[in-house]
């Protein structure tokens, strides 16, 4: 019996899916799209379903975004599973932030700083009303003005507030410990920084977005400003064994946050400005804003702040930010719980037959 | 087996170059240039993962950030010489002609019209593009006109 309904099912299955890839294509008149259009033209898809995904490579996550017919997290845990059909060839280098290839950089802490406020391609300053020119499919626009550009690379404010000491440095890297990886390891508690941080860049936008919120709203808030968000192309080095020096093997967007926080002080040193970091693959300013929040409100331990906002509640976050599981653990109800909720039928009816059982033998002594 | 000990960091600069050439603009300029000696692949050409990192606060102690996907390719050509290739993206393509191009660009006989043909015009177009994003991010730079009147205090 059991076998002719795994059959049935099949051909559902089977007929399901058809018509999936039928209503994923949607109307055969209209066009269909390409992978350099969906790669060109919705570039902040792509670099979230890469940074939730945790793998960059462009023309996958346009793939991938067709695929799941734009649905980000689908596309991402489609990524996911790709990555793990892959051999791992090594690690690269950290990257050097510092060394950017700047699109976009500003503070809003230090407005004359040196390399400036440059704006980049942004959606600030725009009026957020629909442009219904991009409805009427039509010219290309003009091509970005271009200026004389003095300063190629500049350097991040956290090195240039740090000059007065008034802000808490990055801190002496230690060379002997190796980070932590969770493609590797699971998470664990507790967990340090580099592992948190390698959670965070992988997180949900939306779940961080809305953490890094809650510190703004008292809940565990340290009054942040933005010190700088930076956008732009960063090198990728690693060192081969076999050539024993250093290579370039490419470039990838990134978008880096330094959030600074109000002072700490102890007894032994004076009050300075604390901060949280964010770093995340592609143009991604608001994740990379959440992410700092919540990294600065996770590093309570650090400076003896009382732990009792969800943002502070390392646990909490970090086995809820990831949207991969997430979905997995949510998703799974979907499927076939017959025998257990067959169990559960059981166990409801046996409790009620004993209810009732016990309030006519109530009722009986009463009487 | 010759040994050319070429500069390391004319060697890096070349591995640069061909790590962000996709394999039709390498392979349009080979056009012009004497051809390839032929070679044999000792491995590959492979698509991998190479896990990125990134610093806490950009300067501290290093984290994973995600991978990113590469491929690599290691040949050795009919005179000997051995080249490598670790590029960007899964174009296997890119990465078998980027291990040619290393393994003959190590060759005095064919290092400079190599050069001429095939690295400086990728690096110039390379440099050309960086220096457009460049003057694109200059014309958004903020202009603080009233700076100097707000300092007179």
């Amino acid at each position: 019996m059991a076998y002719v309904a795994v059959k049935g099912g099949e051909r559902a299955i089977d007929n399901a899916h058809a018509w999936l890839a039928e209503d994923r294509r949607g109307d055969p008149a209209v066009p269909e799209l390409s992978l350099a259009q969906i790669q060109e033209q919705l570039g902040r898809s792509v670099d979230r379903v890469m940074a939730e995904g945790s793998l960059y490579d462009p023309h996958l996550a346009a793939l991938a975004v067709k695929q799941a017919q734009g649905d980000i997290i689908e596309a991402a845990f489609l990524l996911r599973a790709y990555r793990t059909t892959l051999p791992r060839f090594g690690y690269a280098t950290p990257a050097d932030t510092a060394a950017m290839q700047i699109r976009r950089r500003i503070s809003a802490v230090y407005k004359d700083l040196p390399g400036g406020q440059v704006l980049g391609p942004t959606y600030d300053y725009t009026h957020r009303l629909l442009d219904f020119m991009l409805a009427a499919e039509g010219k290309p626009p003009a091509p970005a003005p271009l200026a004389e550009a003095t300063e190629p690379t500049m350097p991040r404010v956290s090195d240039i507030l740090r000059g007065e000491d008034l802000i808490e440095g990055d801190g002496e890297p230690n060379p002997a410990q190796e980070p932590g990886d969770l493609t590797r390891e699971p998470l664990a508690f507790p967990a340090s920084r580099d592992v948190r941080l390698q959670a965070l860049a992988r997180g949900d936008e939306g779940f961080l977005l809305a953490m890094g919120y809650s510190t703004q709203r008292g809940y565990g808030g340290n009054h942040p400003f933005v010190g700088e968000i930076r956008v732009g192309e960063v090198s990728v080095e690693i060192v081969p064994p076999e050539l024993g020096f250093a290579i370039d093997i490419g470039d990838v967007t990134l978008t880096e946050c330094q959030m600074v926080n109000q002072f700490k002080g102890s007894k032994t040193k004076p009050p300075q400005f604390t901060r949280g970091y964010g770093l995340v693959f592609g143009h991604a300013e608001r994740k990379a804003m959440g992410m700092a929040l919540v990294d600065r409100a996770m590093r309570h331990d650090e400076f003896a702040e009382e732990p009792n906002a969800p943002a502070q509640n390392v646990e909490f976050v970090l086995y809820h930010s990831d949207n991969i599981e997430g979905t997995g653990f949510v998703e799974h109800l979907k499927l076939p719980h017959y025998v257990d909720f067959q169990s559960e039928l059981e166990t409801i009816r046996r409790m009620r037959r004993e209810a009732e059982a016990n309030s006519a033998a109530m009722k009986e002594a009463a009487e | 087996m010759p040994t050319p000990a070429p500069e390391t960091a004319a060697r890096q600069r070349w591995m640069s170059v061909l790590a962000r050439a996709s394999a039709d603009t390498i392979a349009a300029q080979l056009e012009g240039a004497p051809a390839l000696p032929p070679s044999t692949v000792l491995r590959g050409p492979e698509s991998g993962l190479v896990m990125m990192r990134g610093r806490a606060g950009g300067g501290g102690s290093p984290f994973n950030l995600g991978e990113m996907s590469v491929t690599r390719c290691t040949v050795r050509n009919a005179q000997g010489f051995v080249g490598h290739a670790y590029v960007q993206g899964r174009d296997q393509r890119q990465a078998r002609l980027a291990a040619e191009l290393d393994a003959a660009l190590q060759d005095p006989a064919h290092h400079a019209a190599l050069e001429a043909a095939v690295i400086a015009p990728l690096a110039a177009a390379q440099q050309e593009a960086r220096d457009e994003a460049a003057a694109k991010a200059a014309a958004t730079r903020v202009q603080f006109f009233t700076m100097a009147t707000m300092r007179t205090s």
